[in-house]
């Protein structure tokens, strides 16, 4: 209501100067104005206003209040994140006694990959979807030069850039004359470690399907990224004139026999374009769905894991993992949160304890000094 | 509208140092044709452009400049180029510019080059439109006055024909009607006025509404017909151009080569108005940009405040972060790249195919966190600044308490950047006359010739003066007020009327005085300037019974004397003379007010001397009516309380003869009737007629039609009120200035009836001789006679001593002076003005040879003024003693509860007065600055101890020394300890000393405030500087940083108004610190798990954007709309000020702990988000949004914590910057698939909006981290109160437990102070005695102590 009657009242004072004003009715003329200042609320400075007085009286409720809301939320979350599943193997093959260690100074271009295999054991049988992730450690994604070195409408499939790559791609933005798609840094370091998970059953090695569609943010897929446009649909036509990035063993054309998965847009692409904001990150590489409600997704048992080891890490430092896990509405498995709202929410009920003690020793005073008994 | 103009100007002026300096004087051509003016030596030849002179004419003139002016910056073509010039040389845009070129680097380029520009284009874009626009304005004027018409003579045509101003070039005969304004500086050769004087309004000029005189050069004045400018044949040499208004010196040379001096009487200024006079005709001397009024049209200047000094080392701190920041970065970066031997994935390799070393790379990464972290520079925050005060200026201005009715004017905030210095004050330097006084100068004593006369029923009327006022308060009530004096009159004089059949004589009467008297109380309102110091308390005078019984003897031996002359007594010639010094020595312009600026002029019968029988013969009649006269002073009594109309005092002597109280009530009631519809229009007869005069006298005949027909009312224009008191002083007993032109002053004597004086000389009042004389030919001896009016301490030196001849009068002139000087300290004692009057007759060989001397020195050019000065000296001495006046300046409305209120703000209070030392106490004493309790020091006392409330009285020759360097510490130590300061008899050059001494020794805030020309020097040295509107002009006004009306405004402007301004614009600042170092430190933080290469987790735009609109309102709002405490309660409470002058806002470990705040809640915000998206497949936008988002809630909802009042504003704009927010990045993140190449947040808002994790994540964010300050603020508010939150709680309250509170404050504290008066001394200790005791802390003690009291007395 206050805010109504004011915003009236200023409107009112502005634009006529003073219609209200004793004499000074002349308006259009200006002839017998006054300068006497317009008595509104605004220009006097009278507006209607809440003040808040923060002492320990008024402010107890709230304290109270976010501890009540926190701390549920918070075990909420950590229960959530608790009954997450989550299976973590690093085969980069830096300890001696890892399968991979041979494998620990591959270069790009390595021909036969060099291939490992990891055998381990499900404590636990994921229930629901698995995810399978691919980590790395120490990988700087976020550097600022290499996040910047791409070309973004080259990868919208727009034709110029296709073949006249954008400057951001430098080093990387021709190579022999012929221009590189898709350029760029982060492209030319696309992960291609190949992956391969099987489930152990008496000795027999049954593959779990691996699903790589549906890996990548729908809008990724079908907004941002796309293939050159042109006559027909064959993608090698439409990639004529460009040479593949330098570390590629294969030209962008040729990542996926599925024509929808091919090119620009395929997912394992994209979800690499996608750079990482912390050097130690995880990217999405597989989905193994649940195939029916009787059966978990994966059950407790052994499993082995092959690798095509084709991406060195060792030069850096990196670390190299391979992720098992189901997910929540909240992600993945993560205590921090749920830990962070517990801890917040008892401080605020603690503290609404300490001023509860604060205010009726001293609170008091304040008011009844104030106000005659 | 036209504010935000001028304040962009202010700027400008600011900004730009080297062309700023030149205010509006645009071009450089203007510069060139000043050198060649210089070059041709220091004089300048003006020579009409006319016959034989054509050739010379060519020569010289070419070299003035024309009377076109061009007050613009920019043409249309050099708008684009000089505009960025004139931008870059500003530092902050420079430091833009500085960024932009660096990221244009590519090995450090951080942005993206065109989104760097952003902000620089963005801030010079507004500026350019607001330049552009002004400039625009500035030339659509300029077109306007250079094309006004005038009338130039046309050598071609014979005659004057209308020419445009920009085509009036020096050297032009230019012809004026009344009421044209004049268009460029000229010698005025001809006057239409017969006496050759020309009257100027200078109110555009100088503000000043009264008229001024100007004189047609000597020798032109005696041409009774126009001056033809075929035939002047003179050349002109004047000084060259300068911008000196109160100076011309030059002369004119004759074709036989007679000089004729010129001074400023001589020369009409460009802008001012000619009023009074029909025609003028004058030859242009300076032209356009070398008039004086465009030369004075220099731009405003600039102050800097004392918060905004604060703030830029606060920057400096900020820029010591910045590079602390930036080498952590390139240092980290260096370390990290040097880790790596090979290139990696993430390692871009130079294009040599080889990895940089990481040294360059750090070199680089340092430019890089430069322009990546620019923001912790808050570039923004000088903007906001600036926007911030013009909203406080703006809302300052709007103050209706502020607004002052009668002269319809309110508070002028000429300086735009120090509003929040009022809030600083610690040192306010007030002038007295028209500051703390009216400055209304009311007559009160007089003692002549020893004999002192008290006036005892003008007091008693001053007092009923006094009571009306108090009684209205506001002033609407004048009107009323007047009118019902009026009507009173008319009842009174009525009785004059005896006869029924003079009703309709009566009802035209009263019909024009009710006319009149409306006029004078609308003359309170807008126009008041045209009738100043014309107020009826100033202008009437009731005469005092001893000395009007005197005056009648003397009436009737002057009258004799015209027969046989020797008869007169000594005191009798005594008093003569006084009165006609108080009438004739003086620079007063007579004018009618019912025709304002027309010139009153007598009849030529008026102009004869009075030496026909006839007037003699009704002068005796008068006279013998007079003495007849059983009872006289009631009715005179009651008569004076009219306006000012001089005939009414005049009637009043008539009416007592015929008071037939039986008619009394009838003709009131018709009188009354009249005054309810009296028509409006009733004119006023314009010419004084002594016929009319004459016939006044004959009362007891029935034609009293006659008799009644009102006289026209006698406007005196004065240039200082004192005068205008003396002259009405004078009137008062029928010793009436009817006119006054350059050379002659009319005198209606009464006994006399009207005496003619020849002005021989008017030597006007100085500040060195601190008097001023007129000397005259008198009609009956046919004399020469010097008056001289001054102040004592010089008169008394200059009298007549008993060496000469030792007759009786010598030692009657000593008895007198004696006596005198025994009055004239009585009069100072009660705190009145005192003038000393003298005369002296000189021989005519005598003023022969004076003349020479003085000839000689009016024709000088070069040291004119020390001449005149000598000559002057030369003239007054050995004067006879008349007697001396004292004049009463009343205090001005609230007054001494003002300086009570400051004084309880911890504010010292120095009052610096040119009156003697007596009147200075007096009136110290009168608006409470000194207490009867104060034990008064003079310098001389070695007293110092500090236990009781002092006060220090020094004056103007005592302070000379005590001004030299080796005094000065010990004098400052001195006043320290006294609670106040009055200085007498100082200069204003003291005055601008003192102020300085203080500001710069003692590093304290000063204010000084005075209304006149000698406080300008004062004003200009504080810190703040206040005009006030006053009787004397406008220099002090013009001077001023902010004018006000009243003294008492000062009240509200300090508390109320420098305590909002300053809390408000320190906590902006304090806010702006802490939002760019909080969110500049979001990134990096981000800059430790990136490798110190600069990437920044949100993409550009928004981050760019993020100050430049998310974030920017809420904090202008908040500096200019914030409210701690009411208006109210401030006014009730002033203690509260000290919270402010102390800075206790704003200390510096306020600086640091807001700092530490920003760097806590910045950690917060970024590793909340970090923790709970660690080792998951977050992308770097995906991180960076939550992220930002958090930090825009927090930093807004810090701003409400801040806040100490939110109104319905301050709610729309922070929900709609967070709307704004919200709109604009899913917008953007809707759009930009590849628009935003290398920065690319598509989607990422809309994803995350249906993730609740990034709710949680935003949620606990803002929560921890304004966590510590809202706890803060809550332990603040409930264990440490300031003053400041207690007086909040107040606001609370109901009003009638508002009040009871605020008294309980109160009370306590002057219980507090009693308890202390009676236990630690009994003798004049007081609360004022403690603030005086000591230091800056001693004051914070005392406040606290006092404010703290009431609640501890609770409490336990």
């Amino acid at each position: 209501m206050a805010v109504n009657y004011s915003a009236k009242e200023e409107a009112d004072g502005h634009p006529s100067g003073g219609v209200g004003m004793p004499g000074g009715g002349a308006g259009a003329g200006g002839a017998v104005k006054t300068r006497k200042p317009d008595n509104t609320a605004f220009k006097q400075q009278r507006l209607p206003a809440w003040q808040p007085i923060l002492t320990a009286g008024t402010v107890l409720p709230a304290f109270f209040i976010i501890g009540l809301i926190f701390i549920p939320i918070g075990i909420g979350i950590f229960v959530t994140s608790n009954n997450i599943r989550e299976y973590e193997i690093d085969y980069t093959g830096t300890e001696p006694s890892s399968p991979c260690n041979k494998c620990l100074n591959v270069s790009w271009d390595s021909t036969p990959p060099c291939t490992c295999t990891i055998n381990f054991t499900l404590e636990h049988s994921f229930e629901s979807n698995v995810f399978m992730y691919y980590g790395l450690s120490n990988f700087y994604q976020n550097h600022r030069r290499y996040v910047k070195s791409r070309d973004d409408s080259q990868l919208n499939g727009d034709n110029s850039s296709l073949l006249n790559p954008s400057k951001e791609c430098e080093p990387y933005r021709t190579n022999e004359d012929k221009p590189i798609a898709p350029c760029g840094a982060i492209a030319n370091s696309m992960f291609n470690d190949t992956l391969e998970l099987y489930r152990i059953d008496n000795d027999t090695r049954t593959p779990i399907t691996l699903i790589k569609k549906g890996i990548a943010w729908w809008t990724d897929k079908n907004v941002k990224f796309r293939n050159p446009t042109g006559d027909g649909n064959n993608l090698t036509a439409l990639f004529q004139g460009t040479t593949k990035p330098v570390n590629w063993p294969k030209p962008v054309y040729m990542l996926d026999p599925e024509p929808d998965n091919n090119g620009f847009i395929n997912e394992d692409f994209i979800v690499w374009m996608r750079t990482a904001a912390l050097p130690t990150f995880r990217k999405l590489y597989r989905l193994i769905e649940r195939k029916n409600n009787l059966q978990p997704t994966l059950q407790a048992g052994k499993y082995s894991l092959d690798i095509a080891y084709n991406y060195p890490v060792h030069s850096f430092d990196g670390r190299k993992r391979m992720i098992l896990s189901t997910i929540s509405w909240m992600g993945g498995k993560n205590p921090f949160l749920g830990i962070a709202y517990i801890t917040v929410g008892s401080i605020c009920f603690f503290l609404g304890v300490v001023l509860l003690i604060i205010h009726h020793k001293y609170g008091n005073r304040n008011t009844s000094a104030d106000i005659p008994n | 509208m036209a504010d935000p103009i001028r304040w962009a100007r202010y700027r400008w002026q600011r900004l730009i140092s080297t062309e700023g300096r030149e205010g509006s004087r645009p071009s450089n051509s203007s510069n060139k044709y000043h050198q060649s003016s210089k070059a041709i030596g220091k004089h300048r030849i003006v020579i009409p452009c006319l016959g034989h002179f054509k050739e010379e004419y060519e020569k010289v003139s070419k070299l003035y400049m024309n009377n076109k002016i061009r007050t613009t910056k920019y043409t249309l073509l050099n708008f684009l180029p000089r505009n960025l010039f004139e931008q870059f040389h500003r530092v902050a845009n420079l430091y833009f510019l500085f960024l932009v070129v660096l990221n244009w680097v590519p090995l450090v380029e951080a942005f993206q080059k065109e989104i760097a520009m952003l902000p620089l284009v963005a801030v010079l874009t507004i500026i350019a439109v607001k330049d552009g626009l002004e400039d625009y304005s500035k030339y659509k004027m300029d077109k306007q006055i250079n094309n006004l018409l005038t009338k130039v003579y046309s050598r071609k045509e014979k005659k004057y024909i209308d020419e445009c101003w920009k085509n009036v070039n020096v050297g032009d005969f230019i012809r004026l009607s009344r009421n044209e304004i004049i268009p460029a500086d000229m010698v005025l050769l001809y006057s239409s006025d017969l006496d050759g004087i020309c009257y100027i309004e200078t109110a555009s000029l100088d503000g000043e509404t009264n008229l001024k005189q100007r004189q047609v050069v000597r020798g032109y004045s005696e041409q009774v017909s126009e001056i033809d400018p075929e035939k002047f044949s003179s050349r002109i040499e004047c000084e060259s151009p300068n911008n000196d208004l109160g100076r011309f010196r030059g002369f004119v040379e004759h074709s036989n080569k007679d000089r004729v001096g010129l001074s400023k009487e001589n020369l009409l200024l460009r802008g001012c108005t000619v009023r009074n006079t029909e025609a003028v005709v004058g030859i242009v001397v300076y032209a356009g940009h070398e008039t004086k009024a465009m030369l004075n049209n220099s731009g405003p200047y600039y102050k800097r405040s004392k918060l905004e000094r604060k703030v830029n080392t606060d920057i400096l701190w900020c820029v010591l972060l910045l590079i602390l920041m930036c080498l952590t970065g390139a240092i980290g970066h260096g370390i990290w790249l040097s880790r790596y031997s090979e290139i990696s994935f993430f390692t871009i390799p130079e294009p040599d195919g080889k990895l940089i070393p990481p040294t360059l790379a750090a070199f680089n990464v340092f430019w890089t966190m430069i322009i990546l972290l620019q923001v912790l520079i808050p570039i923004s925050l000088y903007v906001s600044i600036e926007i911030v005060k013009l909203g406080q200026i703006y809302l300052i201005q709007n103050d209706i308490d502020f607004y002052h009715e009668k002269t319809d004017s309110t508070i002028q905030c000429r300086a735009l950047n120090i509003a929040e210095d009022l809030g600083q004050i610690q040192y306010i330097f007030s002038d007295k006359t028209g500051t703390l006084t009216e400055n209304k100068m009311v007559f009160r004593r007089c003692s002549i010739a020893g004999q002192e006369y008290c006036h005892e029923e003008n007091a008693k009327r001053l007092e009923s003066y006094q009571e009306m006022d108090s009684e209205d308060g506001d002033s609407a009530d004048h009107q009323c007020g007047s009118s019902m004096h009026i009507s009173k009159w008319e009842g009174d004089d009525c009785r004059a009327v005896n006869e029924p059949l003079n009703r309709k004589s009566v009802n035209l009467l009263s019909g024009s005085h009710s006319a009149l008297g409306r006029e004078d109380g609308a003359g309170d309102a807008p126009h008041s300037g045209h009738v100043a110091f014309s107020s009826p308390i100033e202008t009437d005078v009731i005469p005092d019974t001893q000395l009007l019984k005197k005056f009648g003897q003397i009436s009737s031996h002057s009258c004799d004397q015209s027969e046989a002359s020797s008869k007169l007594s000594l005191e009798t010639m005594y008093i003569t003379d006084f009165f006609l010094a108080l009438a004739i020595c003086n620079t007063v312009v007579v004018s009618v007010p019912s025709q304002p600026r027309q010139k009153m002029r007598l009849s030529s019968l008026g102009r004869m001397p009075i030496k026909s029988l006839e007037e003699i013969r009704q002068m005796f009649q008068r006279l013998s009516i007079r003495r007849l006269s059983s009872s006289p002073l009631p009715n005179v009594k009651e008569s004076s309380s009219e306006s000012p109309s001089s005939f009414v005092s005049k009637l009043s002597v008539f009416r007592m003869k015929m008071a037939s109280p039986a008619l009394d009530e009838t003709a009131q009631r018709a009188a009354e009737l009249h005054n309810m519809d009296s028509p409006e229009n009733s004119h006023v007869p314009q010419e004084l007629d002594m016929v009319n005069v004459a016939a006044c006298c004959e009362h007891n005949s029935a034609t009293s039609s006659i008799e009644l027909s009102p006289l026209p009312k006698l406007c005196y224009e004065a240039e200082s009120p004192d005068e205008a008191a003396l002259v009405h002083a004078a009137r008062a007993y029928r010793c009436i200035l009817q006119s006054r032109t350059p050379d002659q002053v009319t005198v209606d004597f009464a006994g006399l009836g009207s005496l003619t004086f020849q002005v021989l000389h008017i030597l006007p009042f100085d500040s060195v001789r601190k008097r001023m004389s007129v000397v005259v030919r008198h009609p009956v001896s046919n004399k020469v006679v010097v008056y001289t009016k001054g102040a004592d301490s010089v008169m008394m030196g200059l009298l007549r001593t008993a060496s000469e001849d030792t007759n009786n009068s010598e030692v009657e002139q000593m008895k007198i002076k004696e006596r005198t000087q025994k009055h004239l300290d009585d009069y100072a004692r009660k705190g009145l003005r005192t003038l000393c009057i003298a005369k002296k007759v000189m021989s005519d060989a005598e003023y022969a040879e004076w003349l020479n001397h003085h000839f000689l020195a009016e024709t000088s050019i070069d040291n004119r003024e020390e001449l005149l000065l000598e000559s002057a000296i030369r003239l007054e001495t050995k004067l006879t003693l008349l007697g001396a006046t004292g004049i009463e300046d009343r205090l001005q409305e609230g007054v001494p509860d003002t300086i009570q209120a400051l004084r309880k703000a911890g504010i010292k209070i120095w009052m610096l007065t040119g009156d003697k030392r007596e009147t200075a106490v007096n009136i110290a004493y009168a608006c409470k600055l000194l207490e009867p309790d104060d034990r008064i020091f003079t310098l001389k006392s070695q007293n110092k101890s500090p236990g009781f409330s002092a006060g220090l009285v020094i004056d103007g020759r005592t302070l000379e020394h005590v001004l030299h360097d080796s005094l000065q510490n010990i004098f400052l130590e001195l006043t320290e300890k006294c609670r106040a300061v009055v200085c007498c008899r100082a200069t204003p050059l003291q005055k601008s000393v003192l102020v300085r001494l203080v500001r710069n020794k003692l590093k304290a805030m000063t204010l000084a405030v005075g209304d006149g020309a000698n406080d300008v020097s004062m004003i200009q040295v504080a810190d703040t500087g206040v005009g006030i509107f006053g009787q004397e002009g406008m220099q002090a006004v013009m001077a001023s940083d902010f004018a006000v009306c009243q003294f008492r405004h000062l009240k509200k402007l300090l508390l109320v108004h420098g305590h909002w301004c300053y809390t408000r614009l320190t906590n902006m600042v304090l806010y702006f610190f802490y939002k760019n170092v909080a969110y500049v430190n979001l990134l990096f933080w981000y800059q430790f798990f990136c490798g110190f290469s600069g990437t920044s987790m949100t993409d550009y735009w928004i981050l760019i954007l993020f100050n430049l609109l998310f974030t920017s309102v809420p904090p202008i709002i908040y500096g200019v709309l914030d409210k701690d405490v009411s208006a109210e309660v401030l006014l009730q409470l002033p203690q509260l000020y000290m919270m402010s002058q102390k800075s206790l806002a704003y200390l510096p470990s306020t600086f640091w702990i807001t700092l530490l705040d920003a760097f806590y809640q910045s950690i917060v915000c970024f590793f909340v988000p970090y923790f709970t998206y660690y080792g998951s497949d977050i992308d770097i936008f995906s991180f960076g949004n939550p992220i930002n988002t958090a930090a825009l809630f927090i930093i807004l909802f810090h701003l409400l914590i801040e806040c100490k009042s939110v109104t319905w504003i301050h709610t729309v704009v922070v929900v709609g910057s967070i709307l704004f927010y919200f709109v604009f990045t899913l917008a953007f993140g809707a759009t930009c698939k590849t628009h935003n190449p290398s920065s690319n947040p598509y989607w990422i808002m809309e994803q995350h909006m249906t993730d609740p994790v990034f709710y949680l994540v935003c949620l606990l964010t803002t929560c921890v981290a304004l966590l510590p300050r809202y706890l803060l603020r809550v332990l603040q508010g409930t264990l440490f109160p300031s003053p400041v939150l207690r007086a909040k709680h107040l606001d609370r309250l109901t009003p009638e437990e508002q009040r009871e509170a605020i008294k309980r404050w109160r009370d306590d504290s002057v219980v507090n102070c009693r308890v202390e008066l009676h236990t630690i001394s009994g003798s004049s200790s007081s609360v004022t005695a403690l603030e005086t005791r000591g230091s800056p802390a001693g004051f914070c003690t005392l406040a606290q102590h006092d404010l703290t009291f009431p609640f501890r007395k609770q409490a336990f």
